[in-house]
């Protein structure tokens, strides 16, 4: 196995491109040694992305949030901005393991592997945040919810990388949250979880994107459980649609960490817990 | 954090103070060498190959390829390991579990071994061995395994304990039955009967550190390990047997322990790590990873519970019945004539005061990993199924299950389930010591509930021998053969003091390789400070009667006009009046002129170490809507006999409850229906987090065990036994539900809770 | 495979190594370096046994690879006591007997410290939170947590004198 260092994005790409053999990007490493571990894959290049200035970058403004693929969690979360801004892109974030792993951890590394229970992937589809994808040809700008291509695999082409997670500016009365169910408090991988980001116009949830992780092979952005409360003070009744809405557009497995009836109906509880969250946090009664 | 020595009279001078542990500066800096820790120079690293199948014949093993691999130094397989074992059928399970002889009988089965020069080139060398396996039906469930189209595991297994001899093998391989009394006439006059169906899934130890040692054999037959074990003695044995060598001949050390809960009790990759440096004429270093300490050690049972209680009126339980379904992987249970479900059928009940009790425990063959003990081992799963069943009674009689387990108690005098009768014990002062504890008022709010249980353990002796060195300085060293496995050297160092009558400062206990001490048997039964410390005693004891004839030879008097006391010899105030004390240090200044280096020994079988008790408080919060619980509060409160040193008395409460709450709510082995394990690892084999526990209030007891000069009884293991139907009991309280699968995970909890509602 | 020259500084000193690029700096600090103080409990970041600091933030040195470290800065269990004495932390381990077996000692140890040098006055919730990538299966995590918040108690009170002796 080789290792390389580029110091930007394009040279990265490039490396990524020409490999013949299996060639990785190594952001964390939290997901990737992991695998390697346990011998589920056997890289032959392993591309570290930490020392390209343009992946490193944390930028927040009125225009909007750029978030280089190389932050990690822990820098994430130190960013009191960012965190104030995105509660719940930033708590989930926060969600993906330990102290130890959030020192490492980045929400594009969590994207990019593709794991239908990664905590970071329903709330950045919640918030209507995208990626900049670089690849040795160009660049193009991708929805969070278009990069994740099934269980483990990405809608990238060979030689394309993710540069930052960008999101849009943060409207007024607007707010995020994430929950998910894990067994223990710490530690674990979702079991079921859900994203919600709402704005308000005079009180009634004008817009809404709602998202759920680990009930299906990729996180899924429901369309219907957003409808369900448009329009609403999240009343009672509209929490209870909400809930239908995302427990209709589960179809998860039986795994070792959860059935199928258990994570289509905590789905729905979830989605409402975190409806209200966000719903106070932009500033609803 | 309460201890309370109101029961004993003894007045001690060091006994029962917190000192500080002798090798806690090691352990903080990271000096301490645990099995992974040492090298031998030399070294190759020793890897396994294992089954991917539960259940499979091995047609052929072709290790050519692999042989030819530069770096490669040796390849084993069962052709290279002859059985040795002269018809110990128990030696030969081992033989055949660390390393499969024809046939695969779980997930993870070693069939072959290689060493080689990095792991690098052990793991390439693994890729190239050509296992060719005719897959066979499998059975992992205890209850399947009974069924009369279960395939059969052994052919050779036939059923013990059933009149007359079966001719056909079984799965179910031993049958035991224990109790006094007539249980169908308690059954028939009771007023209240209850009984429900339990299971339990299987958990392990859960030790940090992987199994690691380091085999060295040379071509003289003489050989050394360095190992992780509580045992070095016992795995000096079964090693030097299963490889043909002189027992004196193999020096086993043992290193410090990163945990063992009784995992660490039987070899799994020693006796083949010695086979590759034999065969390699090098030492070699074998290091489980976790992955492989799920598949192939040695996990606890895995159960199907029947309990059935009978109960007049008034509260007394005139009948107490239990069928007990324990499978212990794919070989018997290691101590031979009591299994696993035997333990539990003799546990069961052993908390209450029964007229007419009878329990049958039927022990199973499956295809899993062979278990071993974890933590008053069987105990666990009995007490979940018979303190829940207790909770249900007291329901239907309308009773407060406090006072109904007070009732009906075991006490002095009580003829145990199991056999014996009591000595003065200490369940009833538990229980009232539970009744009178502030956890039972404080305030509950919605969705909490509170639970209590109680539980029993035998506690065991065992052979044992130390020794007692004192220096010309006056300070001692103490060696025993009994490995640390959570302090004992500090309680150990202790007693040495307490006997010579010297600050605890001059005492440094040692564990001594095998070469260096006869014969001790296996840290486990929680025999470690209660039989190691006897041993001390007699020896320090032995120590006192030299130096007294020290100081006579010293003084010109008879040694009848010495006594020792307070650490100093002391001549007859009346007959000498003016010889003034001779302390330890002094004597043994004087030693090398009096006779040479002033010692004590001792070798001993201690018996009696005194069963122990405990009894639980625990409050829950559930989440009706998920189904997750969070434990908000837990009370531990057991009877230790003598506390040498509390706080690690403490830690054995709070770790053996830490364990039972993991394995209460989270904890199991997930097989899938291929018969493969699919979470050997702590990702999603979940044991509690810092963050899912609150503080574990302790309160210590001592009820003096009147087997032991100061009272002692085995502490470490009572406290894993209540925590099972102490949460079972509280998630009753606070919504509702019995939950009778354990471990009650909030899919299982959400799921009763359903059907609770639509009922 | 391709081997890495790596320079870097641990525990204040200068180190040069070389590994495979594969190697797990985990690797690297026990089998290379003779730093036995890590320890390996599961290798794939669930056990935070091999906890150690990079550059000031905690880590799984079981997920980090030797190639990784090039020019930065590596503190483990070793370069925790300061000269002749124990760190406060370490001292209160043995104190308040938060460790029985001690595997996961060196691990608790560095990741207690790195909380306490982030945040001097941790909640019982923020130590337990900030703990939970450490797994111990003797204790149950009681006396842990004590002794942390007991150096936590005993650090804020030897900060409070030292800026009191500043302003005087």
């Amino acid at each position: 196995m080789r290792y390389q260092r580029p110091s930007t994005t394009k040279e990265a790409a490039l490396l990524l491109h020409d490999e013949r053999g299996s060639a990785y990007v190594l952001a964390g490493g939290t997901d990737l040694l992991v695998r390697m571990k346990l011998g589920h894959i056997e890289p032959d290049l392993l591309v570290d992305i930490k020392h390209i200035p343009a992946m490193s970058a944390l930028s927040h403004s009125a225009k909007g949030t750029r978030i280089g693929a190389a932050v990690s969690g822990a820098q994430l979360g130190e960013h009191t901005k960012i965190a104030k801004a995105w509660p719940g892109v930033v708590e989930a974030a926060n969600l993906i393991g330990s102290d130890q792993v959030q020192s490492r951890c980045t929400m594009v590394g969590n994207l990019c592997n593709a794991s239908p229970a990664a905590d970071s992937v329903p709330a950045l589809i919640a918030a209507g945040a995208k990626v900049a994808v670089v690849g040795p040809n160009g660049r193009r700008t991708v929805a969070v919810e278009k990069i994740a291509a099934g269980p483990g695999r990405t809608s990238l082409a060979k030689g394309e990388l993710v540069e930052a997670v960008i999101l849009p500016p943060r409207s007024a009365r607007s707010g995020d949250a994430y929950l998910r169910l894990t067994p223990r408090t710490e530690m674990d991988i979702a079991v079921v979880s859900a994203g919600v980001n709402l704005t308000l116009e005079r009180g009634r949830i004008k817009s809404a994107r709602v998202a759920l992780g680990a009930v299906a092979p990729t996180a899924l952005l429901v369309p219907a459980a957003a409808r369900a409360i448009i329009g609403t003070r999240l009343d009672d009744e509209a929490l209870e649609r909400l809930a239908a809405a995302c427990s209709a557009a589960c179809h998860p497995i039986d795994d070792k960490r959860g059935t199928i009836e258990y994570r289509t109906t905590v789905a729905g509880v979830l989605a409402k817990r975190a409806a209200k969250i966000a719903f106070q946090r932009a500033g609803g009664a | 954090m309460g201890n309370d020595p109101s029961y004993t009279n003894q007045q001690f001078k060091v006994i029962g103070s917190r000192v500080k542990r002798p090798d806690g500066v090691d352990k903080v800096t990271g000096r301490a060498k645990y099995g992974a820790d040492h090298n031998a120079p030399g070294q190759l690293v020793g890897m396994f190959l294992r089954s991917p199948h539960a259940h499979a014949r091995i047609l052929k093993i072709s290790t050519a390829r692999a042989e030819k691999l530069r770096g490669v130094k040796a390849i084993i397989t069962s052709d290279d390991l002859p059985d040795l074992t002269n018809g110990d059928e128990y030696a030969r399970e081992i033989l055949e579990n660390c390393m499969a002889r024809g046939r695969a009988l779980y997930d993870g089965h070693a069939v072959a071994a290689v060493a080689a020069i990095d792991e690098q080139t052990a793991k390439q060398a693994l890729k190239l061995i050509d296992v060719k396996y005719e897959v066979l039906p499998h059975v992992t469930d205890v209850d399947e395994a009974m069924q009369p189209d279960a395939p059969v595991i052994h052919p050779h297994l036939f059923t013990v304990g059933v009149n007359p001899r079966p001719t056909q093998p079984s799965n179910v391989y031993n049958i035991a039955e224990f109790g006094h009394g007539d249980i169908e006439a308690g059954f028939a006059a009771a007023d209240v009967i209850v009984e429900k169906t339990y299971k339990t899934e299987q958990t392990h130890q859960g030790y940090i550190e992987p199994h690691a040692c380091v085999a060295s054999v040379n071509v003289d037959g003489t050989g050394e390990l360095w190992v992780t074990t509580q045992g070095h003695f016992g795995y000096r044995t079964i090693c030097a047997t299963l490889l043909g060598m002189d027992i004196a001949k193999l020096k086993v050390t043992s290193s410090e322990i990163g945990g063992g809960f009784g995992g660490k009790t039987h070899v799994w990759i020693e006796p083949i790590a010695l086979a590759l440096s034999r065969k390699a004429n090098r030492p070699v270093k074998a290091v489980m990873s976790r992955e492989e300490v799920f598949r192939a050690s040695g996990p606890t049972a895995s159960t199907s519970i029947d309990v059935k209680l009978g109960a007049t009126k008034d509260g007394t339980i005139i009948a107490a019945y239990a069928a007990l379904r324990y499978q212990g992987g794919a070989f018997r249970g290691s101590i031979p004539g009591m299994p696993w479900a035997a333990i539990g059928a003799m546990t069961s009940f052993a908390c209450y005061n029964l007229a007419n009790v009878k329990t049958v425990g039927y022990d199973v063959v499956v295809n899993r990993p062979k278990s071993a003990a974890y933590r008053a081992p069987s105990a666990p799963m009995a007490a979940f199924a018979v303190e829940s069943t207790v909770d249900l009674l007291a329901q239907e009689l309308r009773i407060n299950p406090l006072d109904l387990r007070i009732k009906n108690a075991s006490r002095e005098g009580t003829r145990a389930s199991y056999g014996p009768i009591y000595g003065p014990i200490g369940i009833g002062p538990t229980l009232e010591a539970v009744k009178n504890h502030p956890h039972m008022r404080a305030k509950l709010k919605k969705n909490q509930g509170r639970g209590m249980a109680c539980g029993f353990w035998f506690n065991f002796g065992g052979q044992t021998c130390s020794d007692i060195n004192i220096a010309t300085d006056g300070t001692v060293t103490v060696t025993v053969g009994t490995v640390d496995v959570g302090g004992s050297r500090a309680s150990l160092s202790l007693i040495a003091a307490e006997e010579l009558g010297i600050p605890y400062e001059h005492v440094k206990a040692h564990i001594a390789d095998t070469a260096s001490l006869g014969h001790n048997d296996t840290t486990e039964g929680s025999r470690g400070t209660f039989s190691s410390g006897m041993a001390i005693i007699f020896a320090a004891r032995q120590a006192i009667e030299v130096l007294r004839e020290r100081a006579a030879k010293m003084w010109s008097i008879p040694v009848e006009d010495v006594t020792w006391n307070s650490g100093c010899a002391v001549a007859d105030a009346k007959k000498h009046k003016q010889l003034k004390p001779l302390s330890l240090a002094e004597i043994a200044a004087a030693s090398p002129r009096t006779g040479g280096p002033i010692a004590g020994h001792n070798e001993s079988v201690p018996d009696n170490a005194g069963v122990s008790f405990a009894s639980h408080i625990c409050d829950v919060e559930v989440d009706p809507e998920t189904g997750a619980t969070r434990i908000l509060r837990y009370t531990v409160i057991q009877d230790a006999g003598k506390a040498i040193h509390p706080t690690y008395v403490e830690g054995q409460m709070q770790g053996a409850a830490a364990q039972g709450i993991g394995w209460a709510l989270n904890e199991e082995y997930i097989y899938g229906k291929d018969g493969r394990l699919q979470n050997p690892g702590f990702l999603d084999y979940r044991i509690p987090v810092c963050s899912d526990l609150p503080f574990l209030d302790t309160q210590i007891l001592e009820i003096p065990n009147p087997h032991h000069p100061y009272g002692i009884r085995g502490v470490g293991e009572t406290s894993i036994v209540p925590p099972l139907a102490a949460i079972g009991n509280a998630i009753s309280n606070a919504v509702g539900v019995r939950m009778n699968h354990i471990p009650m995970s909030p899919p299982r909890i959400l799921k009763a809770l359903e059907a609770m509602k639509g009922a | 495979m391709a081997a890495v020259l790596v320079s870097t500084t641990i525990n204040g000193d200068a180190t040069e190594f070389s590994c495979p690029a594969n190697e797990s700096l985990l690797s690297v600090l026990r089998n290379r370096l003779g730093l036995t103080g890590a320890k390996e409990g599961c290798s794939t970041g669930d056990c935070g046994a091999c906890s150690v600091t990079l550059d000031g933030r905690i880590v799984c040195s079981c997920l980090v690879l030797g190639a990784e470290v090039e020019g930065r800065e590596i503190n483990t269990i070793e370069g925790m006591a300061a000269d002749s004495d124990l760190h406060p932390l370490q001292a209160n381990f043995i104190e308040h007997a938060a460790l029985q077996c001690g595997i996961c000692t060196p691990g608790f140890l560095m990741a207690a410290k790195a909380l306490l040098d982030r945040n001097p006055d941790p909640s019982e919730t923020e130590i337990r939170y900030a703990l939970a990538g450490n797994l111990c299966r003797c204790t149950g995590y009681d006396k842990i947590v004590r002794a942390v918040q007991a150096t936590a108690k005993q650090l804020r009170q030897l900060e409070k004198k030292k800026s009191r002796r500043k302003k005087a």
